[in-house]
């Protein structure tokens, strides 16, 4: 097996009486793309939140990127991406100056961000319209640069919270495509999704159902034993219980 | 007919059920019809005044009595020599100094005539031209009464001066409280507006992720304000000292670093407002009711603050606005020094502390 860059071992996580979190044990290894499902309140954003170094576990061992989420929170938002369901670029500034301010808030230097950029709006065709604003371009557009974005800085790992909602199935297409060539090139993708069809796109996949995990294996074997023929009759039968 | 009671009574839910509408809704005419009742009288009561009497004698004592008998006035200090004027003035607790010549009742006899000086604290224009007036008019009745008893005509001459704006322009008033009311409302509002808006938009969720530190997220976000609005109060400044002559009688230095005193306040009232709300415009409407009412009415800017019911007094207390206009009054027109007003500088100081104080402690609760 490949390295392990997620480590999580009986993760608890409790608002006051009731539990979010509920001895979640994981590990996630390197270059994989790691589907991180359930029903809405299961519990995943608030796991989510843990390894991103936005919240504090309340038991547990947790291990991002090689640091301990309770103490190294900021050696762990050095190494990771992040990009949300909402939108995360800003529309009143035009594509290089976004991709300048990201590069910035990670520490790269102007060469570097210089070069980055012109290899980015290369890759995505984008070169002609780099000083147009966000909010002149079109959804597709901007949220595969948004993840491009996201892993401006090369992190080890980077989080997906729902990144295609609302986008149509070409576009969701392709920005797969850029998560399978995020993923070759050695970035562990960790994503969430509502798309049960993305699902199975992922090399591994979790089913989170009220707080634990209910399944952890390949979508091919979770299949297999379930009985089913595609991922949505495995998590429904999961999610119903 | 029915579709339509359908819709309405489906508005009617929409409205009771949104319970920030209702608090507007209902709140509103009720404050103020309280405050512009209560609050907003042109009469004035309990003005402070001092009075130097260099005669002390029977007539004067009657003068004195009379003018302190009738509502408008509360004595708070009797002089001894010219030189406490202007110090106690200073001090912002009088508004009106009523000096009486030497041997007052004498010449008043022998010469037939004698004089009153009434002096007035022009900063505040309005109050003091109601102030000398009633002070004159009190003197006039006076006089005549005595005139019922006295056979030969006698003669009070009494004397107006209006300390720190002798020609009484309203621009010395509104200058100080324009500046106040626009610091607040740029420096609070907009802040409060642009960090919702990050959190609307859910680059919030992004900035927090990244290496940046809250502190640095929440202060880079503030420091154009502090700039615009900087720059906003010297605009305000020289206009008002070019165009109408406002005069800047203290120390300028002083007066721009209590100006950012005051902007810092405002921006970390902007930040505690925006960590009470999720989107922009519930931001700007706590912006506008919170802080627009309170800053136009309660500081003292339009109305006399000494005018109010008690409770409203008590209530301007917290209204950051009020200390301001006093420092800002007080530099501008009277050049008095930090010893003046530390007590004011250091409410706003205060006040700031409280602000950030509360921000830190929302933040934290929201991460944990």
């Amino acid at each position: 097996m490949s390295e392990i860059v997620i480590k999580v071992k009986d993760l608890v996580k409790k608002f006051g009486n009731f539990v979010a979190n509920d001895h979640l044990c994981f590990e996630v290894y390197k270059g994989e793309i790691f589907g991180f499902l359930g029903a809405n309140g299961a519990g995943k954003t608030t796991a989510i939140k843990i390894l991103c170094g936005l919240s504090k576990p309340t038991s547990g061992e947790i291990n991002v990127a090689g640091f301990d989420a309770y103490h190294e929170t900021e050696k762990i938002k050095k190494s990771i991406g992040y990009m949300s369901q909402k939108f995360s670029l800003y529309e009143d500034l035009t594509i290089t100056e976004n991709i300048r301010f990201y590069g910035g808030i990670y520490g790269l230097s102007a060469k570097e961000i210089k070069l980055r950029t012109a290899d980015l709006l290369e890759k995505l065709n984008l070169t002609e319209a780099k000083d147009k604003l966000i909010k002149d371009l079109p959804l597709g557009w901007r949220q595969k640069l948004a993840f491009s974005v996201a892993i401006l800085h090369q992190p080890k790992i980077v989080f997906l919270d729902e990144p295609t909602g609302g986008v149509d199935p070409i576009t969701r297409r392709q920005f797969w495509n850029m998560i399978y060539e995020a993923a070759h090139n050695g970035i562990t993708v960790f994503v969430t999704t509502h798309y049960m069809d993305e699902a199975e796109y992922c090399n591994r996949v979790s089913i989170m159902v009220d707080g634990k995990i209910a399944a952890l294996d390949t979508p091919e074997n979770l299949m297999k034993t379930f009985q089913v023929e595609n991922m949505e009759k495995v998590f429904l039968k999961l999610a119903r219980g | 007919m029915k579709r339509f009671k359908g819709f309405v009574i489906k508005e009617f839910y929409h409205i009771f059920r949104d319970y920030r509408t209702m608090v507007i809704l209902f709140g509103m005419p009720f404050v103020q019809i309280l405050i512009f009742g209560f609050a907003i009288t042109n009469e004035i009561k309990n003005a402070g005044i001092a009075i130097l009497d260099n005669s002390k004698d029977a007539v004067t004592q009657k003068i004195t009595n009379k003018i302190l008998s009738s509502d408008y006035f509360k004595l708070e200090k009797n002089l001894i020599n010219y030189s406490e004027i202007e110090d106690n003035f200073r001090k912002g607790k009088i508004k009106e100094v009523i000096v009486f010549e030497h041997d007052f009742a004498k010449k008043l006899e022998k010469e037939k005539k004698a004089g009153i000086q009434i002096i007035a604290d022009a900063s505040d224009p309005n109050t003091a031209s109601m102030l000398s007036s009633y002070t004159l008019s009190i003197i006039n009745s006076y006089q005549q009464e005595m005139m019922k008893y006295q056979k030969f005509p006698m003669q009070i001459e009494p004397e107006v001066k209006m300390l720190y704006n002798e020609e009484l322009k309203g621009v010395f008033m509104f200058v100080p409280g324009t500046i106040t009311i626009l610091l607040m409302l740029i420096s609070a509002m907009m802040t409060s507006i642009s960090i919702t808006r990050e959190k609307e938009l859910g680059t919030m969720e992004v900035l927090l992720v990244s290496p940046l530190k809250p502190m640095q997220i929440i202060i880079g976000k503030v420091f154009p304000y502090i700039f615009i609005a900087f720059s906003i109060a010297i605009i305000i400044l020289l206009m008002g000292f070019t165009v109408f002559g406002m005069p800047v009688q203290g120390n300028l230095l002083l007066l721009l670093g209590e100006c950012l005193l005051f902007i810092i306040m405002a921006l970390s009232l902007g930040i505690f407002i925006s960590t009470l709300c999720k989107t922009q415009q519930i931001a700007m409407m706590i912006s506008m009711f919170a802080l627009m009412l309170p800053t136009i009415l309660l500081s003292g800017f339009i109305f006399p603050i000494e005018n109010m019911p008690v409770p409203l007094q008590i209530l301007s207390n917290i209204v950051p606005t009020r200390w301001f206009i006093i420092i800002i009054k007080a530099i501008l027109l009277k050049g008095v020094g930090i010893a003046y007003i530390w007590k004011e500088t250091l409410v706003i100081a205060g006040m700031t502390v409280i602000f950030i104080g509360l921000s830190i402690k929302k933040f934290k609760v929201r991460l944990s």
